[in-house]
């Protein structure tokens, strides 16, 4: 499959980057980050995808706010729109004005969630076909899923995150395309596997061992898929589902609960998107 | 009535697709509540949101907490949020312009968040909520003092239809339709009785309605028996029920018809008006009694054995009795003060006493209607007290069967 134009992808490099404070079970103050060595693993990363004819934006990065380097979180894409993240907590709440800046001045429309709900953008509700997969409960609200369903005038389906360690949906689902997608499946219960076997005809399950390697954090790029390091099974499985897969090591940026994925936020519309297949609405 | 704990909950979204609705109909289930659907509008196609509304029920407030805590991330939301709107009342004896009218069904209102059960249920009232907007009641348009707080519009109201209100107290459902002449009688008395039995197990109490039908029939002493046995614990009817009943205690007559013979008696045209003369010349029923002058009928358990009553008169009456309450808002206020605590309630044999009756009750407190008319029944049932099952019978022939399926059940 390839795409109708140049991908394009938004990152933000870790200048500022570092574990400040903690809202999620894998960052841990104690155990800090190393700079340079983040620094590098970043720079390997963004090289690999400019080396595969992405087009990487860059955001300034910003003392004090050492989470905007995950960018996948600033918003969801949906044409030339930004639908602006509710972050639950206040920490990377204070990333938003930022993020709305850049997309304004990029020149995309800018909009925003009522104010009572919550919703992590790209983190939590990703594209399969015409579908929107949204993750809910330790970050985003199943309402603001609901809300922004009815936003866009597209199917948003709802799905619990029952693990904690995988609390965005983009550390334990991954579309690769209109129908096929990896997941983790101990992530959800009965009725969130139910509703991705149903609604997903290929899906390639993650092993527990790889999957705590954020495996599912992968980005996807034409029939490439960049995941973290040491994810053999993975790589295995991409093979022989058609894909080429590239490993990345990305361990500073597992220590705050981040890979691949978390660390863009593609602008011209994830591969697995329907919707950039087809025409503009309206 | 037993403290049901009640929530509305709607749901919006792709909530078939994601399995949302099934998850939270399961999570319900789960932690031991009920649930009703409301109302479901199903989206038509792929993209379109489809729409729940749900009751869900619990025996606890915090079994209910814990419900509406558990489906809340998964987007089930309180229906509604805000109180009730209150506006003073501006004269007495009306309720300001807007004034929410009352039905008989259970009605709770939103007050500082929590819902509250309207006390005194009843239809065609206003409700007044209390200086303090902690508690709502039923107010009878004449009784509105100026500056009440009534409750205006229907924010911050629900009312639970009566299909709720038949699940909940299992009475009743045997019959399917509300009235007819056509059914075997029987079955009706005894699932009657067992009705009666019930609501004196529960701590409830019977209320009677009767008309002076049941005297002429023979039926005064069979109606007595079930004072005297705890069957019956409030009485309401007219003037001539009384009169009837005393006139047999003293003459033997009901209207001068003898009610041994069933012939008229000589001079019996006058034992009517003898016997209210009598007791206004001892000065009331009670005293009657008590002066050992009344010395058996229904009037006379009633006395004895401190069932309170309520004669309330009528445009044709005679004298009347000192007891008959001729003021008709003294007389429903009186009756009012009757109604809470009673359970069921058996109208026999009156049509004026019955709707008046039938108008006060509200709509969880059964009701069984005996007349010889089938248009009393639905007459009662067209005025809204839907609750209502007929039974189409003269009063005497119904009285003592219902009387033996009493003695044979025991209390």
């Amino acid at each position: 499959m390839s795409s109708p134009s140049q991908p394009r992808t938004l990152m933000c490099p870790p200048d500022h980057y570092g574990i400040e404070y903690e809202i999620n079970p894998w960052m841990n103050r104690s155990r800090g980050a190393d700079a340079a060595l983040a620094s590098r693993q970043w720079r390997h990363f963004y090289d690999t995808l400019v080396g595969l004819g992405v087009r990487v934006e860059l955001m300034p990065p910003q003392p004090g706010l050492p989470d905007l380097v995950f960018t996948a979180n600033a918003g969801l894409i949906f044409h030339g729109m930004f639908l602006s993240s509710r972050f639950r907590h206040e920490v990377r709440a204070r990333e938003s004005p930022h993020f709305d800046e850049w997309f304004a001045g990029a020149g995309f429309r800018v909009e925003h969630l009522p104010e009572e709900m919550f919703h992590e953008g790209a983190g939590d509700a990703l594209f399969c076909g015409d579908t929107l997969f949204a993750g809910y409960r330790t970050r985003s609200d199943a309402t603001a899923h609901q809300w922004v369903g009815k936003f866009l005038g597209v199917r948003v389906l709802p799905l619990e995150l029952v693990n904690p360690r995988f609390y965005h949906l983009d550390t334990c689902f991954c579309p690769l395309a209109p129908g096929v997608a990896l997941y983790f499946p101990e992530a959800f219960d009965d009725y969130g596997r139910r509703v991705l076997h149903t609604h997903v005809p290929t899906l390639i399950a993650v092993a527990e061992s790889e999957a705590d390697r954020f495996g599912c954090n992968a980005v996807v790029v034409g029939t490439t898929v960049i995941h973290n390091s040491r994810c053999p099974k993975l790589a295995t499985d991409l093979t022989h589902a058609g894909y080429r897969p590239i490993e990345v090591e990305l361990d500073e940026f597992l220590k705050a609960g981040g890979s691949a994925k978390c660390l863009t936020l593609r602008l011209d519309g994830e591969e697995a998107a329907g919707w950039r297949y087809g025409p503009k609405p309206g | 009535m037993s403290a049901q704990h009640v929530e509305h909950v709607e749901m919006t979204g792709h909530i078939v697709d994601s399995l949302l609705l099934p998850k939270v109909l399961d999570a319900i289930l789960s932690r031991g509540g009920r649930y009703h659907i409301e109302t479901l509008r199903l989206g038509q196609r792929q993209d379109d949101p489809s729409f729940v509304r749900l009751e869900v029920r619990a025996d606890a407030a915090e079994q209910l907490e814990t419900i509406l805590a558990d489906i809340h991330p998964h987007g089930a939301v309180p229906a509604q949020s805000g109180d009730c709107g209150t506006v003073p009342a501006d004269i007495a004896g009306a309720y300001p312009d807007g004034f929410y009218c009352s039905t008989n069904f259970r009605t709770q209102v939103k007050l500082a968040g929590d819902w509250v059960d309207v006390e005194g249920q009843e239809m065609d009232c206003g409700i007044v909520v209390d200086p303090t907007g902690t508690a709502a009641r039923c107010v009878p348009m004449t009784a509105v003092k100026t500056g009440d707080h009534v409750l205006v519009g229907r924010q911050g109201t629900r009312v639970f239809p009566p299909e709720a209100e038949m699940r909940r107290h299992e009475l009743f459902e045997f019959m399917a339709s509300p009235v007819s002449s056509e059914r075997p009688k029987a079955v009706s008395v005894r699932e009657i009785a067992a009705a009666i039995r019930k609501t004196r197990a529960a701590g409830d109490k019977v209320l009677a309605v009767l008309g002076p039908a049941v005297v002429h029939t023979g039926g005064g002493e069979l109606v007595a028996k079930m004072v005297r046995d705890g069957f019956i614990n409030v009485l309401f009817a007219g003037n001539a029920l009384a009169t009837h009943d005393m006139e047999q205690a003293f003459y033997g007559t009901s209207l001068g018809v003898s009610l041994d013979q069933g012939l008229p008696t000589v001079e019996g045209h006058e034992h009517h008006l003898r016997t209210i003369n009598r007791i206004r010349r001892i000065g009331g029923i009670r005293k009657s009694v008590e002066t050992g002058r009344l010395t058996s009928g229904i009037m006379y358990e009633c006395v004895l054995r401190d069932v309170p009553f309520v004669l309330a008169g009528s445009i044709r009456d005679d004298g009347p009795l000192p007891e008959v309450v001729t003021d008709m808002l003294a007389a429903q206020d009186a009756m009012r003060r009757l109604v809470p605590g009673v359970g069921f309630c058996l109208m026999v044999a009156t049509t004026l006493h019955s709707i008046a009756v039938g108008n006060l009750l509200p709509a969880w407190v059964k009701v069984a209607c005996v007349d010889i008319s089938p248009a009393t029944v639905t007459k009662l049932m067209d005025r809204g007290t839907t609750q209502t099952v007929g039974i189409v019978s003269d009063a005497e022939p119904f009285l003592r069967s219902l009387a033996a399926e009493l003695e044979r059940g025991g209390t």
